[in-house]
């Protein structure tokens, strides 16, 4: 995508050590394999139910009124 | 010993393994057969726990009705291309930056510009404002970040009290304050990401992991702690403890560039928006994807998400022009907003969630609600 401006930097570290990044892969993998994880069924309603809690909260969701919202236009005043 | 003894050369080799505090039998192919055994153990783990869809436990809520977002403010004054743009925490200035070099702050409420900077470069890619409201931050091309303090007097030469803060080696691609004016995290080109003290230009933290250029960064909700989410050109979107400078997740399903990263809300959760064209939720205490927002109509790149204030609406931008609004828990696209002339490069929701900006190639931004 950024080709267009500038070349992208080489996908292989410059001077790396095949043992060293070797070492370093599995040493991050361990590191990303223990940690504790939940059910995607508890992890999906506890997301849905934060929406639901906030979604009162949300202008953009639930559309406040212009007399409320600073940028939509209030009805214009007709000077008679 | 008698044949290491003999031997100089082994030696050598052999204390070089020494100094690396090698395991007895380690070599390039045991690490390589445990890594590939890890890699599989993590995805078998993940795998026990994806019981269910988002999308699927989404079912039994209302869906959304029909939205009505128009262009409320344009805001016209870039010479060129706009590439990043964010809010001050009053709700109603935002700063912009260009490729033609200025960063210009602006009231969205009156589209009264108010401050203008020329960069020493062209292309701006990253700009952000201080939590105070009393400075922005901005780089690109020239591998910093610059912080100038905005003043009061308009007539100011804003650039006589730049600060240079952060120094890559490669391109700026986003940068962020954090919870203060003190410190600010910044993503390049040279594929890492960094924590800098503005006063001294310290580096504080760096962060390496990603195999290509870091595009984009996004801080934690101030809740949960000291974590940051970045993506970049190597597909991946890595979470990064601050502290210490530990990759602690990481995610890798984009088929493409993953170009802007975004939490949601609750810090549970993230976006992701791509060049394949899609944009993706990854939810981390289930440690994986949860959903993917995508038609088979929408075959441009997605540069730019953000959530509105509940997490339950993405608005994303992208390269066909568009923005898309999805509803974030059923998947499904809520509504298509035209109005751009060219690609639109970033998208930000403003901080009471009232409306949200857009900033674009054809040189403007453009405020919706």
């Amino acid at each position: 995508m950024h080709s267009y401006m500038v070349s992208k930097m080489s996908s292989k570290m410059v001077g790396s050590n095949n043992l060293a990044h070797a070492r370093r892969m599995v040493q991050q993998l361990r590191v990303e394999a223990s940690i504790e994880r939940i059910k995607v069924s508890k992890a999906s309603a506890d997301l849905m139910r934060y929406c639901g809690e906030n979604a009162k909260y949300d202008p953009l969701l639930t559309g406040i009124p212009a007399s409320e919202n600073p940028f939509k236009d209030k009805k214009p005043c007709i000077i008679l | 010993i008698a044949y290491l003894l003999t031997h100089p050369s082994s030696i050598c080799a052999f204390l070089k393994m020494a100094c690396q505090g090698l395991a007895k039998g380690e070599t390039t192919n045991t690490l390589k057969a445990e890594s590939e055994s890890l890699k599989a153990k993590l995805e078998e783990e993940r795998a026990k726990l994806h019981d269910v869809e988002l999308h699927q436990v989404a079912e039994k809520i209302d869906a959304l009705g029909q939205f009505v977002m128009k262009t409320r403010r344009t805001l016209k004054g870039h010479g060129n291309k706009v590439l990043c743009m964010d809010w001050c925490r009053d709700k109603r200035r935002i700063v912009s930056s260009s490729q033609d070099g200025k960063v210009i702050v602006w009231d969205a409420y009156t589209t009264n510009k108010e401050h203008a900077v020329t960069m020493p470069c062209t292309w701006v890619m990253a700009c952000a404002y201080a939590p105070s409201g009393c400075a922005v931050a901005c780089g690109g091309l020239d591998n910093k970040c610059s912080v100038y303090p905005l003043s009061l007097d308009k007539n100011e030469n804003l650039a006589a009290k730049k600060k240079s803060v952060a120094m890559h080696t490669n391109y700026l691609s986003s940068c962020s304050f954090t919870n203060s004016d003190m410190q600010i995290l910044t993503s390049s080109g040279d594929g890492t990401c960094a924590l800098w003290d503005v006063e001294s230009g310290q580096l504080l933290q760096s962060f390496h992991g990603h195999s290509a250029d870091v595009l984009s960064l996004d801080l934690a909700p101030s809740e949960t702690g000291n974590t940051f989410v970045s993506g970049g050109c190597d597909k991946k979107a890595n979470v990064w403890d601050m502290r210490s400078g530990q990759n602690v997740q990481s995610f890798e399903t984009h088929e493409s560039d993953i170009n802007n990263v975004k939490y949601y809300p609750s810090g549970d959760a993230f976006a992701t928006g791509s060049d394949d064209a899609t944009c993706r939720l990854y939810d981390l205490r289930a440690d994986r994807e949860v959903a993917i927002y995508s038609k088979d109509s929408i075959i441009f790149g997605a540069s730019s998400v953000d959530f509105s204030l509940s997490g339950r609406l993405l608005f994303a931008g992208y390269n066909d022009y568009t923005i898309n609004v999805w509803d974030v828990l059923k998947g499904t696209r809520v509504a298509i907003l035209f109005g751009h002339e060219n690609r639109v490069s970033t998208v930000r929701v403003s901080p009471d969630g009232t409306a949200f900006c857009s900033g674009s190639w054809d040189n403007t931004l453009r405020i919706w609600a």
